[in-house]
């Protein structure tokens, strides 16, 4: 409605309130949710990254050594620790939130909640432990 | 203990001001009333010209939701003295046309609500002289908790989507979706996935999760949207994968 109807008793005029721009800094979880929806830049960033660094592999040797020396910028040192803590926090609400999605059911009976948090953590532990098992052993 | 508290309660007459003002009442508080027996009491006894929804006072009906310093609840269900020394503000629900005072107009939620057909849906009904449909307990189960739903409307109030906008289904309309989803008498799920399915449906939530937080009987409505998610998924994957089997 472009234009609103003065008020008769039979005609109301209702009030609405326009949500803000800034509604998401009015409250903890709202701030945390959007936190959480930006730390997925920060997931991007490491699959670009991923990417560049694979790209230096097949380069060669001058090609790997040059992306290591850019890599060792304080600036991407910095940028890199930011991004692996946003990472962090990202796995850690993402898997807090997986039981709500996911119900599992084991012989008939229904999965706990926790259960499926803490399976999603020990996937995590178990393919960091593989790819830092693979890293020592090169070493 | 205060035997005293300060309800500054938000007041729109549309009839003389534009905007939402705030009027404050001074009212006993003995330690067994609720934010609505505050309504009450003013009323009855300072100012009749304060209007706003009410019913059973014992959290079934779902009539009296409003914002208390803030936060949705259901005002039978909020003590007074758990707010003390006070003051306490009570709003309208946040994120809905108000009409007057501590009234909104729920005009969206009920046109989606029948959008997504909370009523059992069989392909072919059975004869009244087979008998009930019955379920065991474990497929009872399977649906009950979304079946509390009382739509007071706490979860559209804390959910920034809908405010931001409204054409969004919501919270409680797919909860209830999925509640006959679960029922193992029903048979209408796809015809529901056609409408949740689109732009304003199940895809619209982010998962903020603040309707599972204010939601006064434990319905878990983020739950059954995001189940309904993993559902629309791994249908669109088997159609990908084995598109003969899906259909």
């Amino acid at each position: 409605m472009s234009q609103q109807a003065a008020y008769t008793p039979y005609h109301p005029r209702w009030h609405r309130t326009r949500v803000s721009t800034w509604w998401w800094l009015g409250r903890w979880s709202y701030f945390l949710f959007i936190l959480r929806e930006l730390t997925s830049l920060a997931v991007l960033w490491f699959v670009v990254w991923l990417i560049l660094l694979v790209r230096a592999s097949i380069g060669g040797r001058p090609a790997y050594q040059q992306f290591l020396e850019w890599a060792g910028s304080p600036i991407l040192l910095a940028l890199n620790v930011l991004c692996f803590a946003l990472v962090c926090l990202h796995v850690v609400t993402w898997f807090n939130l997986a039981p709500q999605a996911m119900v599992v059911r084991v012989a008939g009976r229904r999965v706990p909640g926790w259960c499926i948090a803490a399976s999603n953590y020990a996937a995590l532990a178990g393919v960091t432990a593989v790819v830092l098992g693979l890293l020592l052993m090169r070493e | 203990m205060t035997d005293h508290i300060t309800l500054r309660v938000a007041r729109y007459r549309p009839e003389k001001e534009s905007e939402v003002t705030f009027q404050e009442y001074e009212l006993p508080c003995p330690k067994d009333w609720v934010v609505l027996d505050g309504l009450n009491h003013i009323k009855d006894r300072i100012d009749g010209t304060l209007s706003y929804r009410w019913s059973c006072r014992m959290g079934i009906c779902g009539s009296c939701g409003m914002l208390v310093n803030g936060e949705p609840k259901l005002t039978c269900a909020t003590f007074l003295a758990d707010y003390a020394p006070g003051p306490i503000q009570v709003e309208p629900l946040r994120n809905f046309p108000v009409i007057r005072d501590l009234i909104v107009e729920l005009g969206d939620f009920m046109s989606s609500l029948t959008r997504v057909k909370p009523w059992i849906i069989r392909q072919v009904e059975k004869p009244v002289s087979e008998g009930e449909y019955r379920q065991t307990p474990e497929e009872l189960d399977d649906y009950k908790q979304f079946s509390m739903c009382i739509n007071c409307m706490l979860c559209y109030s804390a959910c920034p989507i809908y405010g931001l906008d409204p054409h969004f289904i919501g919270p409680a309309a797919i909860a209830l979706a999925q509640r006959y989803n679960l029922d193992s008498r029903d048979e209408g799920a796809a015809q529901r996935m056609e409408v949740l399915s689109e732009h304003d449906g199940i895809w619209g939530c982010t998962f903020v999760g603040e309707c599972t937080k204010v939601c006064p009987k434990h319905v878990d409505p983020a739950a059954a949207i995001q189940r309904y998610k993993l559902q629309a998924a791994l249908d669109w994957v088997k159609g990908f994968v084995m598109p003969r089997a899906a259909q």
